[in-house]
């Protein structure tokens, strides 16, 4: 009886956390309406209003790279590519990953310096299950650039 | 998974892979990697029990004492954190590579790179 009641929970809170960060997600790019869900804000949603504040971000300039498909959510290699000459007048000051469907959606924040010379960063993120993640880089201009990737998880990570 | 818990993290050296050589000016890919078990603090052990969070939440590396890249890891980042980010030379000189965890254990690694004329 308890474990059936857990998976109860779990299912459910998926759902609302599916829908909720899908609705933000499309609501970003200008698809469809975003609010009207009547759902709580879920982290994800908190999370990236903080990064993003009152800017609204433009879909370009930036190449995140994840696989479609990961075997297995533990360990999911991602690269990201932010074109930008990184001069102390423009450069990019800031990139962070998240990931819209785990149960906490901050996967790492990078910051960057003209030194840095390329804002490039590569690494490996956990993933709970299927969802779309997402990163946005913080311009020196005050300028806000995002990508976003589908990724299929055959087997979640975050260990259970 | 509770198998490849490590009873001690951040007890294992760190990888750090430079290019052999550099000219000043070059953009260099730096890739480092360290041991760490990343418990997020959302796992529930076999006794039921929460597994308190203990991650690498800081990664700084400067170059002659300036901080050029830094990392801030939360817990969407897997286990044994790998992290590969770029640096322009502007000549010879040392790198400084710092790890800290939730336990506050720091873990630094000096590196002196070569430049070739």
């Amino acid at each position: 009886m308890r474990t059936l009641r857990s998976i109860q929970v779990i299912a459910r809170r998926d759902v609302l956390v599916g829908a909720a960060s899908g609705a933000a997600i499309l609501g970003l790019f200008g698809i469809g309406g975003a609010s009207a869900q009547g759902n709580a804000p879920n982290g994800f949603v908190v999370a990236l209003a903080k990064i993003l504040g009152d800017a609204k971000p433009v879909e370009n300039r930036i190449k995140f790279e994840v696989p479609d498909t990961a075997e297995s959510g533990n360990t999911v290699p991602y690269s990201v590519l932010v074109d930008s000459p990184m001069t102390a007048a423009d450069h990019v000051k800031a990139v962070h990953i998240l990931a819209a469907g785990n149960p906490l959606p901050g996967v790492a924040s990078f910051q960057f310096t003209p030194a840095s010379g390329k804002a490039q960063v590569s690494s490996r993120m956990r993933l709970a299950r299927s969802q779309a993640v997402v990163a946005v880089a913080e311009l020196s201009t005050g300028q806000f650039l995002i990508g976003r990737r589908m990724v299929k998880v055959t087997i979640g990570g975050c260990g259970g | 998974m509770s198998g490849a818990r490590s009873e001690k993290p951040m007890t294992t050296k760190p990888r750090i892979k430079l290019p052999e050589n550099a000219k000043a000016g070059d953009v260099i890919e730096i890739k480092t990697l360290i041991t760490h078990v990343m418990e997020t603090g959302q796992r529930r052990g076999a006794d039921g029990v929460t597994v308190p969070r203990d991650i690498i939440h800081a990664f700084v590396a400067s170059f002659d004492g300036q901080e050029f890249f830094k990392a801030s890891l939360h817990p969407g980042t897997a286990a044994n954190p790998y992290l590969a980010f770029h640096f322009k030379i502007p000549g010879p000189g040392e790198f400084a590579f710092t790890w800290t965890d939730d336990a506050g254990t720091t873990v630094a690694e000096k590196m002196k790179l070569n430049v070739v004329a």
